[in-house]
């Protein structure tokens, strides 16, 4: 394509927009409404897919050691342990480590627990983390058929649930993305196709006088991705403040590790991108499927 | 040149337009296409350029397969040949100058030559005073000049031409009739589907009469041959 003709079409798209007035509002509005749901969801399930990842991330399976076994059946034991396939890491942690922990992990009223540390009750552990966290289970049940292996913990229950609250909510999110962004399409090919239909004696006889439909296409992909870009101005805007808002507010009062939110820089901008992106798309794809059946002529 | 053979056009309605039709038009005839109507005419004129696709034979047009070409080609088929409409088939928006230059703008032409061609075929249709009007503002006959300069601004080898002067008063038509023919004169093929006797029976030409699908009549200077 020559660069004057580029520029022909930047401006017949853009005209255009001017020129259709109250639809241009009308469209740009429905992609707006689309883009700031869209955002709001993203958001939420890229906050709760790096959630779910910390969590998953900290699951580890405490391997306790029978108080029977002697050194050389715990070696055995670790060997054993590490080739599972799937197993990232095992650490040997003694009943001293494991005491400290616990006590640790109870502050102020662990001091009480100290009175053990002379005759410790506890077992010898392994903890054991799997490559991939969904493997968590499978590992847990074989190092269980071990010998001197006397309880696999790895808070099945609370692994499980994660699981699967996490993928309902991806494919829920999922779903309602999917259908907020057809729904915008089919409200924007709807606009684009009455400045077709206004347009379309110029369309008849530019085909008459013989211009390729890419050149009679070009303009409504101008016009369309323009509709869309222009209704995420808004979505934008507010992801930027909301956001920032957002995150000033959250961080340091939620002490948990895992519910802290994905920092504003780069997350926000990120997310900005990416709505411009779905802006673009669905301005584009609403404009090629109104003009298609104009080109027949 | 243009060569048809055993061409078939069944429209998907269950129409047939026609039925079995042959011929040959050498470069530079002047040739008029006449005969009832729903003949097959119009779809006669289509099938020139690939408005209609045939439903069997084959058409040649300056050495390009009409039955094979690919819809990709069809526009540069188009630059080949110029198109004129009983109704005109001008933008009310644009100017004279503008409706002509359109049709150069969409092949991508250069300004400078844009400018250059459109001024020349003004010339050409007597138009060029006129040429910042809007089509409203002028009279039938000169919209129609303005669709036939804006036909033949790419410098087709053929020009076809739907009724021209169907919506025209006589003597508007003889105007038009004698634009064609310095046009004509140039060495441009022109075929005109026409209704009007006097144009048929005064400018003598090539006549093809279609009926029922078929060509009844092929003559070298014919008469146009129905009673109105």
């Amino acid at each position: 394509m020559k660069f004057r003709t580029f520029l022909r079409h930047i401006r017949v798209g853009s005209s255009n927009i001017i020129r259709n007035g109250w639809m241009t509002v009308a469209s740009v509005g429905a992609v707006t409404t689309t883009l700031i749901l869209v955002a709001v969801f993203l958001a939420l399930m890229l906050n709760l897919n790096e959630m779910a990842k910390n969590i998953e991330d900290d699951v580890e399976i405490q391997t306790l050691i029978d108080l029977t076994a002697d050194e050389e059946d715990v070696q055995n034991l670790g060997e054993q342990i590490e080739q599972i396939s799937g197993v990232d890491t095992v650490l040997f942690s003694s009943n001293d480590d494991e005491l400290n922990k616990l006590i640790e992990g109870m502050g102020e009223e662990g001091e009480a627990w100290k009175l053990l540390e002379q005759d410790n009750p506890l077992n010898h552990a392994f903890i054991v983390r799997a490559e991939n966290p969904q493997d968590t289970e499978a590992i847990a049940n074989q190092i269980e058929k071990f010998n001197h292996v006397d309880k696999v913990v790895f808070g099945q229950d609370v692994v499980e649930q994660l699981f699967k609250f996490n993928n309902y909510a991806r494919m829920i999110g999922l779903a309602l993305i999917i259908a907020l962004v057809f729904t915008a399409i089919f409200l924007i090919s709807n606009t684009i196709k009455i400045t077709i239909m206004a347009r379309s004696r110029e369309i008849g006889i530019m085909k008459l006088v013989g211009a390729t439909n890419w050149f009679i296409r070009w303009p409504f992909f101008v016009e369309g991705m323009l509709l869309g870009v222009l209704g995420s101005v808004i979505p934008i805007a507010l992801i930027m403040v909301g956001y920032y808002y957002l995150d000033t507010t959250f961080s340091g009062t939620l002490s948990f590790s895992f519910v802290e939110i994905l920092p504003y820089y780069p997350f926000a901008w990120q997310l900005s991108l990416m709505i411009l992106a779905i802006g673009a798309v669905i301005g584009i794809w609403g404009s090629v499927m109104s003009i298609r059946k104009f080109l027949r002529v | 040149m243009i060569s048809m053979k055993d061409v078939y056009k069944t429209y998907a309605n269950g129409v047939t337009a026609l039925n079995g039709v042959s011929v040959e038009i050498e470069q530079g005839e002047f040739v008029y296409i006449v005969g009832p109507s729903g003949a097959g005419k119009s779809t006669f004129i289509k099938l020139m350029f690939r408005e209609e696709k045939p439903s069997s034979g084959t058409i040649m047009i300056n050495d390009i397969h009409l039955s094979d070409l690919k819809e990709k080609k069809i526009p540069y088929l188009r630059r080949e040949i110029g198109v004129v409409f009983q109704d005109f088939k001008l933008l009310p928006k644009l100017t004279v100058y503008e409706n002509i230059a359109f049709a150069l703008e969409v092949i991508e032409e250069s300004p400078r030559n844009i400018r250059k061609r459109v001024m020349e075929v003004l010339e050409v249709v007597g138009l060029k005073n006129k040429a910042r009007f809007t089509p409203n503002e002028l009279s039938g006959g000169e919209q129609q000049r303005v669709s036939i300069a804006r036909a033949v601004v790419n410098h087709p080898k053929i020009v076809i031409a739907d009724e021209p002067t169907g919506n025209l008063d006589p003597e508007t038509s003889l105007e038009i009739m004698k634009t064609f023919e310095s046009i004509n004169d140039s060495g441009t093929t022109i075929i005109m589907a026409t209704h009007s006797k006097e144009i048929v029976n005064r400018f003598k030409k090539r006549v093809i009469a279609i009926e029922d699908g078929i060509i009844a009549r092929d003559e070298q200077r014919g008469e146009y041959g129905y009673e109105v």
